[in-house]
């Protein structure tokens, strides 16, 4: 079985892929996608989760798996440009896609505004929780839409936190991402200005 | 947990996809977004032998109006894509905030229209949209093409009429006619979670009175509720407390929902009868 095969030279990713495949293969596709800038070509098997995907076979491991089922929003990444749950979602069906996690955000090893806001106002405890809810900011942060303190809330909804009181999170969020007036939708300009 | 081994097929015609359905030797489930079917599969639920992913059939993935003025909707449109839709917004407003109730935005962005219908769920929204709507939707096999109405399409909890070799294609609203009013009235114990109760209203108003209702309910019973006694009440009079007060009784009549963890019966069954109230007054409001 082939191994997935990456630009080994990009820093986001590992030097070779961590971990075996899964153990009883079923029926396996060749899929193409862009992680965090980099092309990957791989086989995977039909129900190879994308979350599995990038921890297990990429050795991207800052995507973390909670519940399984779409309730818990540890699991969210960007995949196109929106904010998904990669546990609710095949690597197969990413065949294509740009996909983007939580690795992608501090480039060159340098916070960006995002994630310096949340540790700048302690948002977060245990730190479990932080990725989803880091991508499912820069999701909303990306669109278009105007950031208010309801479009936060609707944004952070679907990220469950078990440590805090979401106060500090939404400190944070509301530092980096409020803005009064919409704007248009540019493909990756100012990402993380 | 993860899935079991299944074998996955991409479609990429409508054609294809209904050839892969009719392969009636193996458990086949069509996968269009996957919110509802990957928790089942990673919670060993389901065992399906084969999921066809229809998300990649350029034809159902867009939202068109017809020039009777109705909306379809592909058996690929996201929920997301639906619920930005401006036309939808403007003309079927109720179905755009009834979408704004499914889950979280990230479900939404992978989460389809149809998906929602063909699932089923008791306590989803769509369904009672659905049918309080006229909706009508379009199921196409190897045998051929058939136009089920909503009111016969949602058959009990998680099951609909659609045969196991059809494929949903298409939902098509219908225009809503002048003098006519829609309200979507949901509670839930947090933002996101299934409904405990919810009503899509739909009134139509000739002079000052009201000349046909639909009350559906969601998350009261297997499938949507309609409450033909109910909506009995509230016809050739103007919405009054009174007319209200009637539609409830027959709604404490009629309706019949089960008590679980979150809420009794008895709680569901006021919660209902509260939002539908609501929901009226909405709904005649809107009639203009």
């Amino acid at each position: 079985m082939n191994e997935p095969t990456a630009d080994l030279n990009h820093p986001q990713l590992p030097r070779r892929p961590l971990g075996p495949p899964l153990s009883e293969p079923s029926c396996w596709h060749d899929i193409r996608v862009t992680v965090n800038g980099a092309p990957v070509c791989a086989q995977v098997e039909s129900r190879l989760l994308l979350v599995d995907f990038l921890r297990h076979r990429l050795g991207l491991t800052g995507t973390h798996v909670g519940c399984e089922q779409g309730s818990c929003g540890a699991c969210t990444i960007l995949v196109d440009g929106v904010g998904v749950r990669s546990c609710l979602t095949l690597a197969v069906q990413a065949d294509g896609s740009d996909v983007r996690t939580v690795e992608s955000l501090a480039e060159s090893g340098e916070l960006n505004r995002l994630q310096r806001a949340f540790h700048e106002e302690h948002g977060m405890q245990c730190g479990f929780c932080t990725p989803g809810i880091l991508m499912s900011m820069t999701a909303l942060e990306e669109s278009s839409e105007v950031i208010d303190d309801d479009a936060i809330m609707e944004h952070l909804g679907g990220n469950l936190c078990r440590c805090t009181g979401y106060v500090n999170i939404r400190n944070a969020a509301r530092r980096a991402c409020l803005r009064e007036r919409s704007r248009p939708v540019d493909e990756g300009a100012d990402r993380d200005a | 947990m993860k899935p079991a081994p299944f074998d996955y097929r991409a479609a990429h015609s409508v054609a294809e996809a209904i050839r892969l359905l009719g392969d009636g030797d193996r458990e086949i489930k069509v996968l269009a977004g996957g919110q509802s079917l990957l928790p089942v599969l990673n919670m060993r639920m389901g065992h399906p032998d084969v999921l066809v992913d229809i998300c990649r059939i350029p034809e159902l993935g867009s939202i068109d109006v017809d020039s009777q003025e109705a909306v379809h909707i592909g058996a690929a449109v996201r929920q997301a894509q639906a619920h930005a839709d401006p036309r939808l917004r403007s003309g079927w407003p109720v179905l755009t905030e009834a979408i704004g109730h499914i889950g979280h935005p990230q479900i939404r962005n992978r989460g389809t229209v149809c998906g929602s219908l063909a699932h089923n769920d008791p306590a989803s929204e769509l369904p009672a949209v659905a049918v309080a709507l006229d909706a009508e939707l379009v199921a196409r096999s190897q045998r051929g093409l058939r136009r089920l109405n909503a009111a016969d399409f949602f058959d009990g909890p998680f099951s609909t009429v659609l045969e196991e070799d059809e494929l949903l294609t298409e939902v098509v609203f219908p225009r809503q006619p002048a003098w006519s009013g829609s309200s979507f009235q949901e509670f839930s114990t947090r933002v996101g979670d299934f409904a405990t109760a919810g009503v899509v209203v739909r009134l139509e108003r000739a002079g000052d009175v009201v000349s046909a209702a639909r009350l559906v309910f969601f998350g009261v019973g297997g499938s949507p509720v309609r409450v033909a006694a109910a909506e009995q009440a509230l016809l050739d009079a103007p919405v009054t407390p009174s007319s209200t007060a009637a539609a409830v009784s027959a709604l404490e009549e009629q309706l019949d929902p089960v008590g679980d963890i979150h809420a009794t019966a008895a709680f569901r069954k006021e919660l209902a009868a509260q939002l539908a109230v609501t929901g009226i007054n909405q709904a005649w409001e809107r009639c203009a």
